[in-house]
């Protein structure tokens, strides 16, 4: 790629976002108004070569989308109306579009750029579509990065927008920021899309690891992006607490031979305590808001006790168990079960320990979400480890590993059953 | 990537110690900064005194010689500062760069910060601790 072409590449990922909003104030269709914006890029592509990067890029490019929309009119009404009526019909609807398109050009405001993001992240869709959407139009990726990303065959992504923009045409979704209790469904739908996509390169095992990388960042920034359009939503900045005290811990989660490390055995030191701090803000502005019993800031919360611990030995593991208590009260689940019994197997106290974590992991045994979950006999593996149970503890871990097919996680719990002490003292 | 852009001072070196931008210049610059975070983009940015009241220290075969600000001849009075920011590439930051309200004769140099994980294995070791270092500034303690 030539320097012109990357550098059109950046004007288009700052601009494109703010760029499809204001067109689909005119619009109201996110669809139409991304063709419109990719009508305003290829005309970028054609003539900044030659002409150098305008001086005003956002408004060169909104002018272009909206040259091509009084086009399009233009052959529109060619075809429908018939000649004698069109002049007058014509001008007059030109006339208004070309209104708007100014009024738009000169001003896009930040509801439009929420406005975009809703519609992308409409419950009428597919949580497949949502996510593309939302990368595609919030984010200004290309449809052959997302595919990248994701795993994905390009076609089979670009069928994926294709299909989720048709369905919110079809459905008639109006282009608008939902309100009142509508708004609170609506936000959430929201937060889990960009959860998702940080999900999907922070817990990535394969694929080009840069790429995966690059979503938890993308997701990131949509959190900030949306710190500042929903300030007075508690439930954005715990998200943001989440991922930014999550992501922190990047460096330390891979050893040098990309081998993945636990948290108890991270390098501390590597982790990123200027992003920890960033994280810690935005988790007190979500309690300050109101929301520090909400999902995620529970789970920022906890991911905070981690983040204050100096070394592991220091982790506050009672203080951990109560956050998983309250976060199985809002959004009760086996997964968070499970971690709190490993929390309770932490703790120290009369009511923790080992032997209380195992009580605790009796109770959701027989959980079918937990059947096949690897996790379940690996954890009561490290519980009988502690306890001193070793030919018990060894049966578990054998289990566990025979149910996982990562390799990363097979090479993990090998580790594991090799380090049980081979004396016969068992209970 | 994270770059840090920095506002060179070409002009305003012989600011008085007490020079202020104007509200007007201050109320532009709050609307870019405001573009940057509403991005996504902005991690971190400060806003800095004028060149007179620093001092610039250079070496020379190994000794220090240091020179109190004002520096050199200057035209304008304003500015000065750097911002930290997030962004997909090079062009990216520089694009944001050019977006930045300066007034005649600044500058601004984009910096890609770098990421220890960036280096080989041997570089690493030698650099083992930095992120220490950068830690307990940002608060670790």
């Amino acid at each position: 790629m030539s320097d012109i072409h990357r550098t059109i590449e950046a004007v288009w990922k700052i601009e494109s976002t703010r760029l499809i909003a204001g067109i689909a104030r005119v619009t109201r269709d996110i669809g139409i108004a991304e063709e419109l914006a990719q009508d305003a890029l290829v005309a970028a592509l054609e003539q900044w070569p030659d002409q150098g990067v305008p001086e005003k890029p956002a408004a060169w490019l909104m002018t272009a989308a909206k040259r091509r929309a009084l086009d399009s009119l233009r052959r529109v009404r060619m075809l429908e109306i018939k000649h004698g009526e069109i002049e007058r019909e014509l001008e007059f609807q030109q006339q208004r579009l070309g209104e708007a398109m100014d009024q738009a050009l000169d001003q896009v405001i930040d509801d439009d750029v929420l406005r975009l993001i809703f519609t992308a992240c409409h419950p009428v869709l597919a949580v497949e579509g949502r996510v593309a959407l939302t990368l595609r139009l919030a984010c200004g990726l290309t449809t052959a990065e997302i595919a990248r990303a994701f795993l994905v065959p390009e076609k089979t992504l670009g069928q994926r927008i294709f299909r989720a923009k048709k369905t919110l045409s079809e459905a008639h979704i109006p282009f608008e920021t939902p309100r009142g209790d509508e708004l609170r469904k609506r936000v959430e739908s929201v937060l889990s899309v960009v959860y998702l996509i940080f999900n999907e390169g922070y817990t990535a095992t394969s694929g080009e690891e840069w790429m995966r990388a690059e979503l938890c960042d993308e997701a990131l920034r949509l959190a900030r992006m949306l710190a500042e359009l929903l300030p007075e939503e508690s439930g954005v900045h715990g998200l943001q607490a989440l991922m930014e005290l999550q992501a922190s811990r990047t460096a330390a989660r891979r050893g040098s031979t990309g081998e993945a490390v636990l948290l108890s055995e991270q390098n501390r030191s590597l982790w990123d305590y200027a992003q920890i701090q960033r994280g810690m803000a935005a988790l007190h502005r979500a309690q300050k808001l109101g929301g520090g019993a909400h999902s995620y800031a529970l789970q920022a919360s906890i991911a905070a006790c981690h983040a204050r611990a100096k070394t592991a030995a220091e982790t506050d593991w009672e203080r951990i168990v109560l956050l998983y208590d309250a976060l199985l009260q809002v959004s009760p689940s086996p997964i968070v079960a499970l971690n709190r019994a490993v929390a309770v197997g932490m703790a120290s106290g009369p009511a923790y320990g080992p032997a209380a974590g195992l009580h605790a992991l009796d109770a959701i045994a027989a959980e079918p979400a937990l059947a096949n979950y690897h996790l379940l006999p690996s954890v009561r593996g490290d519980l009988l480890v502690k306890l001193g149970r070793y030919g018990e503890a060894r049966e578990e871990l054998q289990r566990a590993i025979a149910m996982t097919e990562n390799r990363r996680e097979h090479e993990l719990l090998s580790r594991k059953l090799e380090q049980i002490p081979r004396v016969r003292q068992d209970v | 990537m994270r770059f840090m852009m920095m506002v060179i001072p070409k002009g305003y070196e012989a600011a008085a110690p007490d020079a202020v931008p104007s509200a007007e210049a201050v109320a532009k610059m709050m609307e870019y900064n405001k573009s940057l975070q509403k991005a996504g983009v902005l991690l971190a940015l400060d806003g800095l005194l004028p060149p007179s009241t620093g001092a610039r220290v250079a070496y020379t075969d190994g000794k220090a010689t240091v020179t109190d600000g004002p520096f050199a001849e200057a035209k304008e009075i304003i500015g000065g500062g750097y911002w930290i920011i997030q962004v997909r590439s090079r062009e990216e930051a520089i694009e944001w760069a050019k977006r930045a309200p300066m007034s005649n004769h600044e500058m601004i140099e984009v910096r890609q910060i770098f990421e220890t994980a960036d280096f080989p294995a041997d570089v690493q070791k030698a650099a083992e601790g930095f992120n220490d270092l950068a830690n307990a500034a940002a608060g670790k303690a």
